[in-house]
């Protein structure tokens, strides 16, 4: 069986399946929509929390999250069930195609056969949409590709019980009910509130002063762990920010393109300002990422190096403190 | 970013005919959604890392060949992944997991223990307790 499902390709695979999703019930919400009433801008830094073999660094917020937000602030139901065996999980997936549901699944990246081997690691929290099966291979929109693409039932079962951190437990969900109209202006306001709290907390992991602590951070690793995880921490900070799924400069330009669209429905020429405000970071979160990798390509790490990436860096966070003082006002 | 100014480089993605979706202004400042076959800056970045893999991988490598630890060593490195991953897929306790990593007890291995290994690392039993036979290669 096949749901006509449309697939289009997006930044973000969380925003994508959402954005899909609603589509596919005649509701037009973009991906920088979804992204901004969602507040999916963010960003956390764990130094305690090691990934492949680097500090935790995310410029978005805890998988699900996007979601959850955006579903709460809009109405709309979202059903989510977690299994603890595949045959269950198939099951239910199975029975949802049949009544003609695309079901969204939270899966891990690294069995995915369709991705290329150096996108492939343990990580847990992809999403993707199934929208059919046909002769024992499920038909997949992964928002992140060009194409849609298939998967047999043990491909699928091996993603959907993904083992490590965030482990998906075979999680699906699907879109319940819609309410008859939505509110929005409220949900556009809302999701920027909570963005402008979020990166103003007064918390040092989360936000502007997580930024200014890795910042801090540049300056002591190259004489406390050597140049060699100096660089390589600093590489993890360059793949979270410009990973698939980011729409380059770790999301900043996503959230520029959310601000025009409020700008035109809020009425408010002044986020026409705040995004472009918000491209101009984003472009210089790029060159922050373009500098980190000249230390790769000159072989080149003096401790000026490192001083420079610190100060540019902390630039970023106070230019970012500035942005998000005027977003919150203009509101 | 203007919507001429994302990056085309090759990489990993333009090698499988891929593309990733950039945001990105048009000439009137309007925020469009262009294609991007890769970005020279991140696949250095991601080179590093998978250089740092690598290097883990031809360090478990030796290990094993010297008798130091099990080829299991060898294959979670392989398959980019640490002792709780592994751990976690094989359905054992950490522990029980490290214990497999001395040769002499990894010898000892039941063939259904063995075969959990495999199962989880794609390979064959054979495979997994001769991992550097030429057959296999």
């Amino acid at each position: 069986m096949t749901i006509a499902f449309e697939h289009r390709q997006s930044a973000h695979c969380e925003n994508g399946v959402i954005s899909n999703l609603l589509n596919h019930h005649g509701v037009r919400i973009s991906e920088p929509m979804a992204f901004g009433i969602g507040s999916g801008l963010f960003f956390v830094y764990l130094p305690f929390l090691k990934i492949n073999f680097a500090p935790g660094f995310s410029y978005r917020p805890m998988p699900g999250r996007i979601l959850r937000r955006l579903g709460k602030r809009l109405g709309i139901r979202v059903r989510h069930q977690r299994f603890s065996s595949p045959q269950k999980a198939q099951a239910v997936l199975d029975e949802k195609l049949r009544q003609g549901i695309p079901v969204g699944l939270q899966v891990g990246v690294y069995h995915l056969t369709y991705f290329p081997d150096e996108y492939r690691f343990h990580f847990n929290a992809h999403n993707l949409v199934v929208y059919g099966k046909e002769s024992g291979e499920y038909l997949i929109s992964d928002p992140v590709m060009d194409r849609t693409t298939r998967l047999t039932e043990r491909e699928l079962d091996r993603v959907r019980f993904a083992k490590g951190a965030l482990p998906p437990k075979g999680h699906l969900y699907y879109l319940e009910r819609l309410p008859d109209r939505f509110d929005l202006e409220r949900a556009i306001r809302e999701g920027i509130h909570q963005t402008c709290r979020d990166m103003l907390a007064p918390v040092p992991i989360v936000g502007v002063r997580a930024m200014k602590w890795v910042a801090r951070d540049i300056r002591r690793w190259p004489r406390r762990l050597g140049a060699k995880t100096a660089n390589h921490y600093l590489g993890q900070l360059v793949r979270m920010q410009e990973e698939i799924g980011t729409g380059g400069g770790g999301f900043r330009f996503i959230y520029a393109a959310f601000l025009q669209e409020a700008a035109a429905i809020l009425k408010r020429p002044a986020l026409m300002e705040r995004s472009r405000e918000m491209t101009a970071i984003g472009d210089a979160w790029r060159e922050f990422a373009l500098d980190i990798s000249r230390i790769y390509k000159n072989r080149k790490s003096g401790p000026d190096v490192y001083e420079g990436l610190s100060d540019r860096l902390l630039d970023l966070a106070e230019r970012e403190r500035r942005f998000f003082l005027r977003l919150k006002k203009d509101l | 970013m203007n919507r001429n100014e994302v990056p085309q480089d090759e990489g990993s993605l333009s090698r499988k005919n891929m593309h990733e979706l950039c945001y990105a202004v048009d000439d009137q400042g309007r925020y469009t959604t262009v294609q991007s076959s890769g970005w020279e800056a991140k696949t250095l970045a991601l080179n590093e890392s998978l250089e740092l893999i690598e290097e883990r991988v031809a360090a478990a490598a030796q290990a094993v060949r010297d008798g130091r630890v099990s080829p299991i060593a060898y294959y979670m490195e392989l398959n980019r992944m640490d002792v709780s991953l592994l751990a976690g897929y094989v359905g054992m306790h950490r522990w029980l997991v490290k214990r497999h990593f001395d040769p002499k007890r990894f010898r000892k291995l039941k063939d259904s223990v063995l075969q959990k290994y495999a199962e989880v690392f794609d390979i064959s039993v054979n495979q997994l307790t001769d991992p550097f036979s030429p057959t296999d290669a």
